[in-house]
């Protein structure tokens, strides 16, 4: 069974459909890009798994389980909306790290918060565990940064760091609460050739160790390469899928030619 | 010069007392304000938009009319139009009345300033911290709040030196602060009158005093200049 089953998912911006019934599925260690013109709808689909944005009908079904069904009102209650949205990670264009925290405070902010939040309901839980808790959680940080490269960093602010440095920590930290999958909104669009081949990088390491990923990206080599599955869209419609030999070397539709030749 | 430096003891000692007051009704202001133009700013943010208007229609009137007027109809109005007078005539009724119109005052100005503060801040970090599971809350006052305090740090110590010098206006309704302390000697008390330099010397407090805030603003701006 899939991982990720997206069904039936519509969203409109005041009478505007941006997505018009979106269906796709995605396998457990699978790498999907998702390509498409500007205004397709790629960003408004990212966002609508991780509730970004709310779909107006449609169901996303994460390991068999629905976490979002338009017609099942139990689950768009807020902390239902909070517990849930954690299957997904994401990594936004404009990298938004938290500026006043360390690059080691950015990744370990809200695994602590919930931490101390289960703590301070479960009130007999002694301090020693606590901490044990709260240590872990800087260790697996340290494991993660190094992942990236990025060790040397931890003490460093934000603004301290390159564009490619800080969209780095943004992978790290989204990394830190084990999201089933790993959402990328463009993270190279903001970078420089030179940055953005660090990054492309850390993406592909994190292919290696079989993390299931969406990335929507401008980058066609990058995606080629790296993508086991492709999705086109085109108009808020998947206007072609399949693997990535089949759309770059055989595409079929002729939108997708032409996008694939300009 | 004799005279002078007869008079200097009785005046600074007068003022001084005056200056107290001036102080205390500087305090309480913050204090009240501070909070309360939080709320309001979140108030003309609120998404129903019965509260908002409302929030904003009161920013209107407060910052529309004078100071001087508001401190007029809080401290006259219960007594003479409603027959209600909740202030009585002592110093301290004097006091309450004016905390309450400078509270009220400031704390308009203050929720412009935070409102300003607050939408300044890019919604990627409210969405950065909602992907992490982080509630509202959380990000607001782990997120957010800071980085508002960065922004808003220049706007208000200007509104809070502002506010200083603005105390003096609660002698419109006879608060003995430093400037109705510092008059007091032109019209006459404790054998000085006539005496128009008290009331000049009065400018060296406001001035000393803003010099202190003047520092402290620059060094809260410069501790917070380790992130952008
Ligand atoms: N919050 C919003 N309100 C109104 N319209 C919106 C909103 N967000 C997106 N849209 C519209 O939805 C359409 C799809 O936008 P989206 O950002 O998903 O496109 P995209 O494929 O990510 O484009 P790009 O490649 O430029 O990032 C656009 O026409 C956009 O104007
Ligand atoms: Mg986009």
């Amino acid at each position: 069974m899939a991982l990720l089953e997206v069904n039936h998912i519509c969203k409109s911006f005041k009478h505007v459909e941006v997505l018009k019934d979106i269906n796709f599925s995605l396998d457990k260690g699978d790498v999907l890009a998702i390509i498409g013109s500007s205004g397709s709808g790629k960003t408004t689909l990212l966002r609508c798994l991780n509730f970004l944005e709310r779909p107006d009908s449609g169901v996303i079904c994460v390991d068999g389980k629905n976490i979002f069904d338009s017609n099942d009102p139990s689950l768009l209650k807020e902390s239902v909306i909070r517990q849930n949205r954690l299957h997904f990670g994401m990594v936004f264009q404009q990298f938004n790290l938290f500026p006043q925290y360390t690059v080691l405070g950015n990744l370990t902010l809200a695994a602590k918060l919930a931490a101390k939040n289960s703590y301070a309901k479960d009130k007999d839980g002694d301090n020693s565990s606590e901490k044990a808790v709260l240590d872990d959680i800087d260790k697996r940080a340290m494991q993660l940064l190094e992942k990236v490269g990025l060790t040397a960093k931890k003490d460093s602010y934000p603004c301290e760091l390159s564009g490619g440095q800080q969209q780095r920590v943004a992978i790290a930290r989204a990394l830190m609460l084990t999201p089933d999958i790993l959402c990328f909104d463009e993270p190279t669009s903001a970078l420089d050739p030179e940055l953005t081949k660090e990054v492309l990088r850390v993406i592909r390491g994190l292919k290696s160790s079989d993390s299931t990923m969406i990335v929507v990206t401008h980058e066609m080599d990058f995606a080629r390469e790296v993508a086991d599955k492709v999705i086109f869209m085109a108009n808020g419609i998947i206007e072609e899928a399949g693997t990535s030999e089949e759309v770059f070397t055989n595409p079929k539709s002729p939108i997708l030619k032409n996008f694939l030749n300009s | 010069m004799e005279q002078f430096l007869e008079q200097f003891p009785i005046v600074i000692n007068s003022l001084n007392v005056g200056f107290l007051q001036t102080l205390k009704l500087f305090a309480v202001t913050l204090i009240g304000a501070l909070p309360l133009g939080l709320l309001i700013s979140f108030g003309t943010r609120s998404k129903i938009k019965i509260i908002s208007g409302f929030f904003k229609i009161i920013i209107w009137i407060v910052r529309g009319t004078p100071l001087m007027i508001q401190l007029l109809i809080i401290f006259y109005f219960p007594g003479l139009v409603l027959n209600k007078p909740i202030w009585g005539g002592s110093e301290a009724g004097r006091f309450a009345a004016s905390s309450v119109a400078f509270i009220f005052n400031y704390a308009c100005y203050f929720s412009e300033i935070f409102r300003g503060g607050i939408q300044s801040i890019p919604v990627g970090q409210d969405e950065a911290g909602f992907v992490l599971g982080m509630t509202k809350t959380q990000i607001f006052f782990r997120v957010k709040l800071l980085q508002m305090i960065k922004r808003i740090v220049p706007p208000m110590s200007n509104e809070i030196l502002t506010l200083v010098k603005d105390t003096s206006l609660a002698r419109i309704i006879a608060l003995q602060e430093i400037i109705w302390a510092g008059q007091a000697f032109m019209k006459g008390s404790q054998g000085i009158s006539g005496a128009i330099w008290p009331l000049f010397f009065t400018a060296i407090y406001y001035l000393v005093f803003n010099g202190i805030l003047t520092v402290l603003f620059g060094r809260i701006e410069k501790k917070l200049e380790y992130f952008k």
